[in-house]
């Protein structure tokens, strides 16, 4: 479904991605873990097409996607809840996730709607609330609510779980298997790597720009390696 | 008199709310003061001017230059801005390429008519109306209703249709716009056009109102627009209509009661005493920065 092969990005002198090679197959969840600083969130910019490739190409469903406008790649099915949430402060919940469907006609928007509140109750209550005015927890919501109100084929979650209560991090991995089961194929990235490994079908490990290791995640997080530097273990 | 200044004062106000609406819609998207806005204005008033001098109909000359203003707009934001935005320059290079755009309006409109003042037919005069005794005159209340149908139309788009939800979208946060799958520069294009329109229409307004027209005409109206924008403060549309209004009236009340010398500096000095009170003008949101 996705192919990336040999992606460079850089920002003026600062080389972030060095040639990444990666593949995504269809209904799978992979996960990308790495330290800070590593680049996972400018691969994911890169793949949405926020931030220009400087090499390689980038597939995506046999098409070359390789920086084209954000707005095009949005319309071929991949969407991204992205790091910090970046939700609209002032505008309200329930334009936020019109936002989400921009694309799409409003009447047709029922059935993504329905989809939302049943992940997501909380936000069904909150509609008429200004978005900047939800708890952390709640705003991380609407962030992957509205990903998903554009029904993508592809969903790129960038730290979903940052910054919330441990009860709620468990909640939003189980909701991340669940839409997973419904068909929608997911790139995770977590700084809770365990959490992550244990819900991915495959992981890859990324450092300074590099990709170090891939496999199985169950695989991985039998490394010795991986469980040094990502899993706080000896 | 009293009254007579105030009526003035507000119709005059409703006229540089409609400009002041321009700077905003632009800011809000952009952050950035477009100070090509007057010119544009200018520009506005020229194209009616040209079409009477063919003979059309009045309201053809309008409808013409609300689509050909508009595109002025577009053409500045494309060519002179959006390079300098592709190439990350610094916001004070986009700042002097506007202000110099708005020179290269100003000569180009002095080449194709003339520096002089031409005389613009007062369009909307229909006499004094008698309203209970009340001296205001038809003018005065055709612009005040106009201007005002206007600014509501703009704030029914930005506030009720799919473009205008991207238009805050983009004000708040361009990049997660990007990501909603909203087309940024179509949006951007978009804000640039309806400026260009609203100033059509109050440049042809404000001709018909003082029957004249001429090259320079935005400057002051410009500046006054901004001052207005940010009295009330920019990027919040109410706020222009609020703006608009203490600017028009102080003038007006100043060159009644103290004298027309006074007319122009009296709308900024009211503008200097409330950013003293309130820096961030009459209803400005504290921190806005692009994030
Ligand atoms: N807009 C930018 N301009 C310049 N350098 C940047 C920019 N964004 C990221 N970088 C640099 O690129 C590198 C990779 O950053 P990135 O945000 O992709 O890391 P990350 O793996 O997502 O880290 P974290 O886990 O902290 O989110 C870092 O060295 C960072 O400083
Ligand atoms: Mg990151």
């Amino acid at each position: 479904m996705l192919n990336i092969r040999g992606l460079n990005t850089r920002y003026g002198q600062i080389h972030a991605l060095k040639g990444i090679d990666m593949r995504i197959e269809k209904g799978e969840i992979v996960t990308l873990i790495g330290s800070n600083g590593a680049g996972k969130s400018t691969l994911l910019n890169t793949i949405s097409g926020i931030v220009p490739a400087s090499g390689g190409e980038i597939l995506f469903q046999g098409e070359n996607i390789t920086n084209m406008a954000p707005h095009f790649i949005v319309k071929r099915g991949i969407s991204m809840s992205p790091e910090g949430r970046e939700v609209f402060p002032a505008l309200t919940v329930a334009q936020n996730l019109r936002l989400g469907a921009y694309s799409k006609k409003a009447k047709d928007l029922d059935g993504s709607y329905e989809r939302v509140y049943t992940l997501f109750p909380r936000l069904k209550e909150r509609l008429p609330q200004a978005a900047g005015t939800l708890s952390g927890g709640e705003q991380q919501m609407l962030a992957i609510g509205r990903a998903l109100m554009a029904d993508p084929v592809l969903l790129l979650l960038d730290e979903p779980s940052l910054g919330l209560a441990p009860n709620l991090v468990l909640l939003i991995f189980d909701l991340i298997q669940s839409i997973n089961d419904q068909g929608v194929t997911i790139l995770l990235i977590e700084q809770n790597a365990n959490a992550a490994l244990s819900v991915a079908h495959r992981a890859y490990v990324l450092e300074t720009g590099n990709i170090t290791l891939d496999g199985p995640a169950e695989e991985l997080s039998q490394n010795d390696a991986v469980r040094r530097a990502y899993l706080g273990g000896k | 008199m009293f009254f007579q200044y105030v009526f003035n004062g507000i119709a005059v106000g409703m006229a540089y709310a409609l400009v002041a609406v321009g700077y905003s819609l632009v800011f809000g998207i952009l952050r950035l003061i477009n100070f090509s806005h007057g010119a544009v204005y200018a520009f506005g008033a020229h194209v009616v001017l040209l079409f009477i001098g063919l003979r059309y109909p009045i309201w053809i000359g309008i409808l013409v230059s609300i689509f050909l203003t508009g595109i002025l707009g577009v053409l500045i934001d494309k060519f002179a801005l959006a390079p300098l935005r592709k190439k990350k320059s610094l916001p004070i290079a986009s700042l002097i390429t506007t202000i110099g755009v708005s020179y290269i309006i100003q000569n180009l409109l002095m080449i194709f008519f003339g520096s002089e003042r031409k005389s613009f037919p007062n369009f909307f005069d229909m006499g004094g109306l008698n309203l209970a005794n009340v001296p205001v005159t038809s003018s005065q209340l055709f612009l005040f209703v106009i201007s005002l149908l206007l600014l509501l139309v703009l704030t029914l788009i930005v506030k009720k249709t799919r473009i205008g939800l991207a238009m805050q979208a983009v004000e708040q946060n361009t990049k997660a716009a990007h990501l909603m799958g909203i087309n940024v520069n179509f949006v951007i294009t978009f804000t640039f056009f309806l400026g260009g329109a609203s100033a059509a229409i109050a440049g042809a307004l404000m001709a018909g109102y003082y029957q004249l027209v001429y090259p320079t005409m935005g400057f002051l109206v410009g500046l006054k627009a901004f001052a207005a924008a940010i009295l009330g403060g920019i990027g919040i549309l109410y706020g222009s209509v609020v703006g608009g209004l203490v600017v028009g009236l102080s003038e007006s009340l100043a060159s009644g009661y103290i004298g027309g010398t006074y007319r122009d500096a009296a709308a900024f000095v009211i503008l200097i005493i409330i950013l003293i009170i309130k820096p961030t003008g009459l209803f400005g949101k504290k921190g806005i920065s692009k994030v």
